[in-house]
Parts: structure tokens; C-alpha cells; sequence
């Protein structure tokens, strides 16, 4: 075949290097990275926010120059001749690098152009493209209207027009819902089957390493190391163990197996608790049947998570206890029901973001608003904090009805907003002081909560650092704390756990569950089906409408079948996704 | 051998796939669209109708403190001015009042002595008020006072068969645009204008879109080099903007019939070495900056308020202080200005068009090396 034999890497680094200067401080995005990637496999390339893994791929791609170092990729030096690399391989970015006021067949066609492939191969090539991505029937859709997991897929097809020996995905399953992120896999498979094309795919979801080949880790940085997806779990073995929970109780069992010794990780895990311990066993170790206290406690298959938790656990303390509470438990007064949505609507001019829209929330329950981007999750945060009126339908907060008196909810409740809105250029100190004083706290009420605030989240030592310089982990600490200075009784989270490592979303889970514990009510919403297990009840929610209503037990009951004894979060929600396209789009 | 396989005139196709793609963005965007099409057509229409640098019927206060023949002569001089609205007033205190509350702009005040200074030494004294809030309106109509007083007394004079005793007569003549009307010198110096807006404001907010969405990244990927992504931005613009020119000379012509003396080639050329211009500081806007909201700023601060302010298209470069006319010769549009003022009204008059054209195209020459420098297939 091609000249660089079929062993040869198709992208290799060797001694990389690569920093920025972010306002007088340099950051080391990658360190001295040496890596082969395979030719003809899926790669991934694993590692939470911020481990270097979009500078990996714009260096790769020929984007960015390394301050040291040598990439090769298809045999070529993309150093020297990058305009040569870019003509043999394709690179998807982040946001797709979509014209959304262009059609599908537009995007194609100038991709094809700019690609340069010749006007007798088009009309095959698009034919089988469209075919793939199943976006046949929309070619004269402008881009901007397709929906997120569509526009992914078109994404990945212009990419695609001219086929690359060498592909390149930079974050593709981000914010995708579930479904599209298995047809996005379905699709690279294709192409590593059909094209023997060589795939370089980077993603923060630990549970897709497993749908990889081959698997390379990176962590701040620096390569923490590469193989297949089971050589990382395979020294993990007999070490994980599943103990059940009955209902409710499983975030306070999480709660109380986490905090013994020896073990590493303990996680909510359907319904049950996943725990992870530091030292092999052949029986269920003694500690987790007391804990238990006569549940089943049973061996389960390590996963690439466990792996990846171990190895960057091990170097903190484990067991240590995090209490979020308030000082004063929240006043136990008036109905049970705190939240109530009924019918609501929410239109943008012609665009329906929310769709008749009803649930309600109890005291002290942990509620989650589950869906991937664009299914209104967002819309209906908004409404429910007064931010947005609603179109039609009643919101009521604490009693207080949002129509007449959105000022009066406010006040009872804190909101932590996407994205973790703190003045970057602020103090970690000033911007608690500010939050506490947008509350009304003053003098010693407020120099007393800003003092916890800095102990109970561990913030202390960075107090008098900028807050926009911090790791997004801390980042997500402070907009917690600032959202709880006046001590709500009621907390809305949006996205609070986006983007951010799975060792903060640990911590971040453990407090949101003590404070939960201790009477708050708390409404998140989140596009980590994992996740959903911490609620109480949830709705899953698409494109504006709710899809369902209840516990996560009662979800996953519903798509239970011989072949699939526990389904998982996820399974549930392609199921109900599925039924509700049937619904909508009867055969043909 | 590993390369994909590419059609024979790559760099064509892309080229073409570059400006094709531009030219649907371009209608497919109200933003564009109300920038490209909408604001020029809103600005000539401001300005060849709405905006007037004359003094037409201003409101005039007219007061004599002793009506007689005289002062009615007087008096209906002004009424049957072209200038004036008249307003009589009684006495100069009611006069003085109208004039505080702006229902009149000025007051022509004959004294009580008036008639018998004028029968003494025909040189009877009028007493003038204006208001001087807007110092240009008030010169004007403190002119056309002066003017309708001086040929009063001519006509005083004649009829009285005596020769008017003035130690120097000044008899003004205007060239070029002999009625002075203002929107024949506006019209054609918005071209200057609406060029800068598409070359230089557009561009840099288009480009700057393309880094905002990320498709410039995924452009960038592409085996399209990087002086056809700044070819194919910069062929739509200039298409864009040299329409821009024809509707506005069109519509000078024939809307607003302002005379144009000069050559119709000479002012293509000219105009099209302007859009270079113009498009060359597009381009290097969107190179420094990133983001519409930073791009947009400094593409109207320094490109569009100074083709406003400081090419002489409104106020007059002479009669700016030294350090600010040091600074219009930094402003590529008082050059082009000054080409287009001349082709419309003067005529093909080289001595003042190839010294400007020289200076646009040192200007075009400059800014490009400046992109072709700074621009690069690189993120860093």
C-alpha cells in the first residue's frame, strides 16, 4: 500500500513541549510529550479539563508550533511543512467549524473546495456521507438550524469530504446526548473498518476510554501513560466492590464507606455503591459487609475510571470528611412541596424552548434536570430563578408565585450559574465579600460566613489569589461558596460539574449531598447521565418537552429486559429518546 | 503518496469556494446586509437631504423703533429674502425675549435715529443680534445680514442718484459650486465614508466572526493557503464596496444633481485604490483582533470616525488646528476626499489628484505588507 508501512505511527511526538503566556504567568500545556499513535486504530485521548489535550491537537494539526520537540504525522514533519499535513489529514474542532448561515450540501460543497476534491468524485462521496451521517433528508437545511447532535454529525462529514488518512477529533461527544454520541461512534468505527483511517479522539468522558483501541492518558500536562483500555484496569482488579443500597439511603452509605480506611473511591453507582479499595482482595473485605451492615457486597469488573481515580488519588488523603452544612438548619415551615412548575411555556419568537413543562420539587430532596444542550434545561433554570419570565404556565418558589414576586424567591435561594460566574478579576476574598454583601450580610454575620467559606472549601490559601487564575476545580469551589453565603434553603445548579475533572465532581458531589442531608433542597441539572443516580427524582427532558418523571430506579426499571438485568442511566434515556422519535415520526 | 486526491487547479477551487461561500454569508446576514446595503443608502439619504451646511429661513426678529418709509424699505428687503423668516416685533425688548427662547435665530434692530442718519450721510447703522450657540449658522446669517443691509443701501443710493460712499466694495464669486450648496460637496465626500464602513468595518467584523464560531480554525486545517483566505475575503469586499461607490454616484447624479466634471474612469481608479486601502486595514484590524465587539470598536475609531471627522468631508481641513491637521494626513480618506471633491466639482485637475492617489497608494501598499506580514495558518 501507501509508502510508511502499515506499522509505522501515523502521528508520533517526541519531546514536546509546548507553554503560553497567560497574563504574566507561563503555562506548560504539554511537557515533554513522547507518544505514537497507531495507524488504523481508534485512539483516545483521555484526561480531564485543562491536561493539554486541545494544544496535543492543534500541534498535531499543524496549528500551533512546539517550543520543543518533533511531530510527525503520515510520515510527514508537520513542523517544518505543515501546509503538506494539512492536505493528508482532517481536524475537527471543538465547535465543529460549522457556517450556520450556509446549507448542509453549502458546508459540504466548501469544504470539498477547500479540500480539493475533484468534481466527478463529489456526488459519490456526499451520497455516501450523507448516507452515513443520516443526514440525507436535510441537505438543504442551513446548518445553524440543526440540532446539536446533527450538527456534530455535519461537522464530522465535512471533515470527511475528502477522505483523511489521518483524523483528528477534538472534544466531539461534548454536550451531545446520548444518542448521538453513540451513532458518533458508530461512525469512526465505520471508518477505521471500511477506510482504515487512523483516529485520534480526544474526550473528558472516562467511560468512552473503554469504546477506544488503544488509550492515551494525559494529566496537567504531562503523559501519564498509554495502552489499551484494560491493561489500565487490569492492576485494578479485585479491588472494586458493589454494595447495595435500598433507595434513598445510598448517598448516606456512599457517604459513610467512603470515609473508611482503605478505601479509595466510593460512588454512587446505580443503586448501589461502587467502592474502589487501595489493596486487592479475594473475599469482600470485612470492612465494607460491617458498613454495610448485611447488604450484599459483591466483586465487580474494574472499569478505566477506577484506574484513573487510583492513580491520581492515591497522592491526597483519601476518607476525608467534607461538611457543607449550614449553620442553621433551613426552617422547616409551610407545605412540602418547594418547587412547583405547572404547564409552563417559554417561546423565543418562533423557537419553543420549553414545551408545557410540569414537575415539582420536595423539601429537602435532591431534583435533577437531566437532557442533552438545547433541551431547555437552561430555559426552565432561568424562569424558575426569575431571571426569565415564562410565556404561559405557573412557577411557584417557596411559595412565592415568580409572576409577582421574583424578588421575594430570590432571596431564599442561591443559584450557582453555568460556567461559574465570579469576578475573574476579583479575589478569591472579594468575591465572597461581594456575594455575601449582594445578600445583605454586613460586619461580623459576613466575616463569619466568608471564614467558612474559606475553611469548609478548603479555599483559604488561595484567598488572596485572583480568582480568574484558579483551576476551574477551585473555580467550581468558589461559585459553590458564593452561592451559599447567605445560607438558602433552596439551590439551583446549572451544569455544575461541566468541564470540571472527576475528582472535583467527587468532592462537588459530596458536599452537595450533606447539604441535602441537612434540609436543603437542591435542583441541578446536568448532561452526565451518571449523575442522575445522586437524585432523589429527576425529569429527563428533550428538545423543550419532559420525557419523564421520577426516581432513577423507576427510570431504568422501565428499560429493564433479560438481555440487559441493570440498565444504566444512559440506557434509559436512549430508550425514552427512541420512543418518543417513534412517537413523533411514525414508519414511514 | 499521501496526499488525497486533488482536483487539477486546486488553488482556483478553493479561491472559489472562498468568495462563493462569502457572498451567501453576505445575504444570509441582516448584519451585513443592513451594513452593506442599508446604512449607505440611509447616510446619502441623511445627507443629501436631511444635513445642510446653508442658512435657509432662518427665523429673523425685526424690530424699528420708529416706523417710517425708510425702515419699511429696509424691512421688506429682508421679508423677500430667500434667507429669512421674518418675525416684527415692536420693541427690542420682546425682540430680546424671542431670542432667548430660540423662536427667532437673530434680531435686525433699526434705532429711533435711523431715518435721520441715513437722509444726513446714507450710512444709517442697524443694530444686529444673533445667536451665536452654533458659531457656523451664526457667521452665516450675520453675512446674509450684512449682504441684504449692503445691497439695500446700493439700491438707497441709486435711487436717491447718488453714488454710495464705501471706501472698498468686495464682489464675491464662488467657483466650482457658484450656489454654494453644501450637498454637492457631502454627497460625493460620502463615498469615502461608505467605502470605509464596507472596506474596513465589515471586513473586520466578518473575519472576526470566523475566529469567534471557531471556523477559522477549522478553516486553518484545510490545505488552503493563507493568502487565498485573504483573497477570498478580500475579492467579495471589494466587489461590495465599489457597489457601494456606483449607488452613491448614481445616486449624486441623478437624486441629488450634483455635477460631476471629471472623468468617470479617473474616479473608478481612484475608488478602487481607496477600497484597497480601506480593505488592507480590515484586514489588519481582524488580524490584531479576535472578537466583533473589540474589532467593530476599532474599526469605528480608527477608520470610520476619522473618514467622518478628519478627511475634510464635513469640516474643513484649513481651519483645524496645526496638530490636528498633522494628524488627517495619517487619515486615508481625506486624501480620497479630496480626489472626489475635485473629480465632481473641478474636474480632471492633476496637480490635486495624483499627489493624493500617490499618497493612497503608498497607504494600500503599506497596509498589505503590514498583513501579508502578520498573517499566518497559525493559532500562535
Amino acid at each position: 500500500m501507501g509508502a510508511p508501512g502499515a506499522d509505522a505511527p501515523a502521528l508520533s511526538l517526541a519531546g514536546v513541549t509546548r507553554s503560553f503566556r497567560v497574563g504574566g504567568r507561563t503555562i506548560t500545556a504539554l511537557d515533554r510529550v513522547d507518544l505514537k499513535i497507531p495507524a488504523a486504530r481508534v485512539t483516545g485521548l483521555i484526561g480531564p479539563d485543562g491536561a493539554g489535550k486541545t494544544t496535543l491537537m492543534r500541534l498535531a494539526a499543524g496549528l500551533l508550533r512546539p517550543d520543543s520537540g518533533a511531530i510527525r504525522a503520515l510520515g510527514i514533519d508537520v513542523v517544518a511543512d505543515p501546509l503538506e499535513a494539512q492536505s493528508a489529514l482532517g481536524y475537527m474542532p471543538q465547535r465543529f467549524g460549522l457556517y450556520e448561515d450556509l446549507s448542509v450540501q453549502e458546508n459540504l460543497d466548501f469544504y470539498a473546495d477547500l479540500q480539493g476534491l475533484p468534481e466527478a468524485q463529489r456526488p459519490p462521496r456526499y451520497e455516501q456521507l450523507l448516507h452515513m451521517t443520516g443526514l440525507g433528508p436535510f441537505t438543504r437545511r442551513l446548518a445553524g438550524r440543526l440540532s446539536g447532535g446533527m450538527k456534530q454529525k455535519l461537522g464530522l462529514a465535512c471533515t470527511l469530504v475528502n477522505p483523511p488518512r489521518l483524523l483528528l477529533l477534538d472534544e466531539p461527544t461534548v454536550g451531545v446526548d446520548p444518542v448521538s454520541r453513540r451513532e458518533l461512534w458508530q461512525i469512526v468505527y465505520r471508518l477505521v473498518r471500511e477506510e482504515r483511517m487512523s483516529v485520534l479522539l480526544s474526550t473528558a468522558y472516562l467511560d468512552e476510554a473503554e469504546r477506544c483501541d488503544e488509550v492515551v492518558l494525559l494529566h496537567k500536562g504531562a503523559l501519564l501513560g498509554q495502552g489499551r483500555p484494560d491493561a489500565f484496569s487490569a492492576p485494578m482488579q479485585g479491588r472494586t466492590w458493589r454494595v447495595a443500597a435500598e433507595g434513598a439511603g445510598k448517598r448516606r452509605l456512599q457517604q459513610r464507606l467512603g470515609a473508611l480506611p482503605g478505601v479509595i473511591d466510593a460512588l454512587i453507582d446505580g443503586e448501589a455503591v461502587r467502592v474502589v479499595m487501595a489493596q486487592p482482595a479475594a473475599q469482600p473485605p470485612a470492612v465494607l459487609q460491617a458498613a454495610g451492615a448485611g447488604v450484599p457486597v459483591e466483586a465487580v469488573p474494574p472499569r478505566f475510571e477506577d484506574a484513573f481515580i487510583a492513580r491520581l488519588k492515591s497522592a491526597r488523603e483519601a476518607g476525608r470528611a467534607v461538611e457543607a452544612t449550614h449553620a442553621r438548619p433551613p426552617a422547616a415551615t409551610g407545605a412540602d412541596t418547594v418547587i412547583e412548575v405547572r404547564d409552563v411555556y417559554r417561546r423565543f419568537g418562533d423557537f419553543v424552548a420549553v414545551k408545557g413543562v410540569s414537575f415539582a420539587v420536595r423539601r429537602g430532596e435532591i431534583f435533577g434536570l437531566l437532557g442533552a444542550n438545547g433541551a431547555g434545561k437552561s430555559t426552565t433554570f432561568r424562569m424558575l430563578c426569575g431571571l426569565l419570565p415564562s410565556s404561559a404556565g405557573k412557577l411557584t418558589v417557596a411559595g412565592h408565585d415568580l409572576r409577582h414576586a421574583a424578588a421575594k424567591a430570590r432571596g431564599r435561594l442561591g443559584y450557582m450559574a453555568q460556567r461559574f460566574s465570579l469576578y475573574a478579576n476579583l479575589t478569591v476574598a472579594e468575591n465572597l465579600r461581594f456575594f455575601a454583601s449582594s445578600y445583605g450580610l454586613d460586619g461580623a454575620a459576613r466575616a463569619e460566613r466568608i471564614r467558612w467559606a474559606l475553611e469548609t472549601f478548603e479555599l483559604a490559601p488561595y484567598a488572596d489569589g485572583n480568582s480568574g487564575d484558579l483551576p476551574l476545580g477551585f473555580k467550581q469551589r468558589l461559585a459553590f461558596a458564593a452561592a451559599l453565603m447567605h445560607e438558602p434553603d433552596i439551590l439551583f445548579l446549572d451544569e455544575p460539574t461541566s468541564g470540571v475533572d472527576p475528582l472535583a465532581r467527587r468532592e462537588f458531589w459530596e458536599r452537595t449531598n450533606a447539604l441535602a442531608e441537612s434540609g436543603v433542597t437542591v435542583l441541578v441539572t446536568t448532561h452526565f447521565m451518571d449523575e442522575a443516580n445522586y437524585c432523589d427524582r429527576l425529569v429527563i427532558m428533550a428538545e423543550g418537552e419532559v420525557l419523564a418523571f421520577g426516581t432513577p430506579a423507576e427510570m431504568k426499571q422501565r428499560f429493564r429486559t433479560p438481555g440487559n438485568p441493570h440498565p444504566t442511566m444512559e440506557d434509559a434515556f436512549i430508550g425514552l429518546i427512541e420512543a418518543r422519535a417513534m412517537r413523533h415520526e411514525p414508519a414511514a | 503518496m499521501n496526499r488525497r486526491p486533488e482536483a487539477r487547479g486546486g488553488a482556483r477551487t478553493r479561491l472559489r469556494g472562498m468568495v462563493r461561500k462569502e457572498f451567501l454569508q453576505i445575504l444570509r446576514d441582516p448584519s451585513s446586509i443592513a451594513i452593506a446595503f442599508v446604512m449607505p443608502v440611509v447616510l446619502l439619504f441623511l445627507f443629501g437631504y436631511g444635513v445642510s451646511l446653508d442658512a435657509k429661513d432662518v427665523p429673523l426678529a425685526l424690530v424699528a423703533d420708529h416706523p417710517d418709509t425708510n425702515t419699511s424699505g429696509l424691512l421688506r428687503a429682508f421679508e423677500h429674502s430667500d434667507y429669512f423668516t421674518p418675525y416684527h416685533y415692536a420693541d427690542i425688548q420682546t425682540a430680546m425675549q424671542a431670542l432667548r427662547t430660540q423662536q427667532v435665530d437673530g434680531i435686525v434692530w433699526l434705532r429711533e435715529d435711523f431715518s435721520r442718519r441715513l437722509l444726513s450721510s446714507a450710512d444709517a447703522p442697524i443694530g444686529v443680534i444673533v445667536n451665536g450657540v452654533n458659531a457656523n449658522q451664526a457667521r452665516i446669517t450675520e453675512g446674509y445680514i450684512q449682504g441684504a443691509w449692503q445691497s439695500w443701501l446700493e439700491h438707497y443710493a441709486a435711487a436717491q442718484g447718488r453714488e454710495l460712499e464705501a471706501p472698498v466694495m468686495v464682489e464675491p464669486r464662488v467657483w466650482f459650486n457658484a450656489a454654494l450648496y453644501s450637498r454637492h460637496f457631502l454627497v460625493p465626500g460620502l463615498i469615502a465614508v461608505i467605502m470605509t464602513l464596507i472596506g474596513a468595518l465589515l471586513t473586520s467584523l466578518v473575519i472576526a466572526r470566523e475566529w469567534e464560531r471557531g471556523t477559522m480554525e477549522a478553516l486553518m486545517v484545510t490545505p488552503i493557503r493563507i493568502r487565498e483566505i485573504l483573497l477570498g475575503k478580500l475579492i467579495p469586499y471589494f466587489i461590495l464596496g465599489m457597489g457601494g461607490m456606483l449607488l452613491t454616484v448614481v445616486l449624486a447624479r441623478w437624486q441629488f444633481e450634483v455635477p460631476l466634471r471629471g472623468s468617470f474612469l479617473l474616479l473608478l481608479l481612484a475608488s478602487a485604490l481607496f477600497m484597497l486601502v480601506a480593505l488592507g486595514m480590515g484586514l489588519l484590524i481582524s488580524i490584531v483582533s479576535k472578537n466583533q465587539f473589540v474589532a467593530g470598536q476599532i474599526a469605528i475609531i480608527v477608520t470610520f470616525l476619522p473618514a467622518f471627522i478628519l478627511s475634510g468631508f464635513i469640516f474643513d481641513i484649513g481651519s483645524m488646528p496645526a496638530p490636528v491637521q498633522f494628524i488627517t494626513h495619517l487619515v486615508p480618506a481625506r486624501y480620497f476626499v479630496s480626489i472626489v471633491q475635485t473629480l465632481f466639482l473641478a474636474g480632471d485637475i492633476w496637480p490635486v489628484l495624483l499627489p493624493n492617489a500617490g499618497a493612497l497608494a503608498l497607504m494600500a501598499a503599506v497596509f498589505f505588507a503590514l498583513v501579508r506580514r502578520r498573517a499566518s495558518k497559525r493559532l500562535d
